[in-house]
């Protein structure tokens, strides 16, 4: 109980050296996340002296339609490092995979949270909310509606974590059976912060965290509520294989000479030209690749309808539905149109013709 | 509509698909309309034969005639320089081939982004060229309609929104792109019906008077 206690009054500091992260460990994560937030380099002091006397903040983890890919990427994807360390000095007192209670005991951990943290938890969200019928996604009984809901109410913020919170994800995908809608078409009066991905890049999270731990206020975002530092670039500008673009070098399938050259997965079905994320940049796997690199096109997990964007393999260009098809039938019937047309003028033309009455000079005399 | 994605889906989906309707429907009937109205039967002995000739006009007439280059040099060339870049533009960028190949099942290679960036950017600046003087030139001024400016509004807007989509310069690009995409569909209702048919009806007009002169032993 001691432990606990201790462990809830902690700043990050005392967290973070009580597990034996170094002054100078520290000093670096705080000038990575100043560089990745795009502060001057003059705030990294400020950075780390906000984050040292920070106190845990209170994090209550919704899980509604969702595949557990985001939790698996957030809590696993690294070995112990100050990111993790940071993820783990946030009191997460609800997040039904982790946490070890179950039943009505995980639900009073859910309400005892919020009642002790009024106005200043934190709601992180995976997974869309289904509203064609409340039964389709509960919890303990109570449906993902009215827990988002009853849970917002007295939240700080809250970070849709995840494509299926920030903007309906494979759920919402056509013919979206279920009615999932995002976190922010339900939440209109508290600030959403949308971390889109499939699943999102776990730096980016933590990213948001650090901000909130550092300023107490949420970072810029963009018109789809992202994180302007992580989401302000397309995959596209700042991909490695863009010289390639320009050049016009493409490789046409996944085994061809220009794929093992490295060149533009465009023809392929890349969609880096229409997609906002940071994955060029930060990489996965700490920094180890990520999916241009590895051979494979992006495909737009981090925005809206992505799995309606046509086919993973077609490239972006190309319309959706199956025109080739339709261009056989419409020249076929352009023809017959236009041939039935064209014999409607010529029989018009004729009977012009035969019902054309010559006019002599005698006739125009008698007119005048 | 609420995110330029949902924008940009309808654009490559049911707004493609009306504009793609209208075009091939409408283009296709106009030519049919024009080749089974035909022409009177010539009676006359031919001179010559209607082949050689027909193709040749086809090719010669589509080189400045002499004459009109010494009196309007500007029309000639600007004409020319629009039409090379536009065409280089829109057969030559490698995602125009992709949406080819989408709807045709015909590839060819592509030019460098580069290239046809330069293209473009000439294109559109000559396409302003030409306006100005069609506004400023009493003749030229006097002989245009409004179906003249609506033809060069509906050229130049693809010109113009795919060359800030291709360096996305409205952000965020799905926007770009879908307004570029609707661009072209507002180009295809609009091509049909109007002097726009030229595109295919010039192998026509061109064949015919080769031909015609080509049967009568005259020089075409």
């Amino acid at each position: 109980m001691a432990d606990e206690l201790k462990r809830f009054t902690q700043t990050l500091g005392e967290s973070l050296r009580e597990r034996g992260v170094s002054r100078r460990g520290f000093l670096k994560f705080c000038t990575a996340t100043a560089s990745m937030m795009a502060l001057p380099p003059s705030m990294v002091p400020a950075v780390a002296a906000a984050l040292e006397q920070a106190r845990r903040p209170s994090v209550i983890w919704l899980s509604f339609q969702e595949c557990t890919g985001c939790t698996e990427s957030l809590t696993r994807s690294h070995s112990p490092t100050v990111e993790s360390l940071i993820f783990d000095h946030i009191s997460l007192d609800y997040h039904h995979t982790l946490q070890a209670a179950a039943g009505e005991a995980a639900e009073a951990a859910r309400e005892a949270a919020m009642q002790e943290n009024e106005g200043k938890y934190l709601v992180v969200v995976d997974g869309s909310i289904p509203l064609a019928n409340p039964g389709f996604s509960t919890i303990a009984g109570v449906s993902n509606l009215q827990m988002l809901e009853e849970t917002v109410a007295g939240a700080a913020a809250v970070i849709a974590v995840g494509t299926c919170a920030a903007f309906g994800g494979l759920p919402h995908a056509k013919p979206n059976p279920t009615g999932a809608v995002a976190v922010s078409d339900i939440v209109h009066n508290k600030p959403v912060v949308n971390v889109s991905g499939c699943p999102p890049i776990p730096t980016v999270i933590t990213g948001v965290l650090a901000h909130f731990l550092t300023f107490g206020a949420l970072p810029e975002l963009d018109a789809l509520g992202r994180p302007m530092v992580f989401f302000g670039q397309s995959i596209h500008d700042r991909c490695y294989r863009r010289p390639f673009y320009d050049k016009g070098l493409f490789a046409e399938s996944f085994d061809d000479e220009g794929a093992r050259k490295g060149w533009c997965l465009y023809r392929l079905g890349c969609k880096g030209p229409m997609t906002y994320n940071a994955c060029a940049t930060t990489k996965w796997n700490q920094g180890t690749s990520w999916p241009v690199e590895s051979g494979h096109g992006c495909l737009g997990c981090s925005e809206p309808n992505f799995w309606d964007t046509g086919g993973f393999y077609n490239a972006l260009s190309i319309p959706e539905s199956d025109i080739t098809r339709s261009v056989g039938v419409l020249a076929a019937a352009g023809v017959a149109v236009g041939a039935a047309a064209g014999v409607l003028h010529r029989s018009k033309r004729a009977n012009a013709a035969a019902k054309h009455e010559k006019v002599t000079i005698d006739d125009l005399d008698k007119t005048s | 509509m609420s995110t330029p994605t949902d924008f940009l889906l309808w654009v490559r989906g049911p707004g493609f698909d009306i504009a793609l309707v209208i075009f091939i429907l409408g283009a296709i009937i106009r030519l049919m309309e024009v080749l089974v109205l035909g022409r009177k039967p010539d009676y006359a002995d031919p001179r010559n034969g209607e082949l050689g000739p027909g193709v040749r006009t086809l090719f010669t007439r589509t080189l400045p005639e002499p004459g009109s280059f010494k009196r309007s040099p500007f029309t000639v060339v600007g004409g020319y320089v629009w039409h090379v870049g536009f065409l280089l533009s829109l057969l030559f960028f490698v995602p125009h081939i992709e949406l080819f190949h989408g709807i045709l099942g015909l590839r060819w290679p592509g030019l460098p982004s580069n290239l046809v960036d330069a293209a473009a950017a000439v294109t559109i600046v000559t396409l302003i060229a030409v306006l100005i003087s069609r506004l400023n030139h009493p003749v030229k001024r006097y002989l245009s309609g409004p179906e003249d400016y609506l033809t060069w509004l509906v050229t130049f807007l693809p010109m113009l929104t795919g060359y800030l989509a291709y360096h996305r310069m409205i952000n965020p690009y799905p926007l770009v792109l879908g307004i570029h995409i609707l661009s072209v569909e507002l180009l295809m209702v609009v091509f049909p019906f109007t002097k726009l048919m030229h595109a295919f009806t010039f192998i026509i007009a061109r064949w015919y008077n080769g031909a015609m002169a080509g049967r009568r032993g005259v020089q075409s």
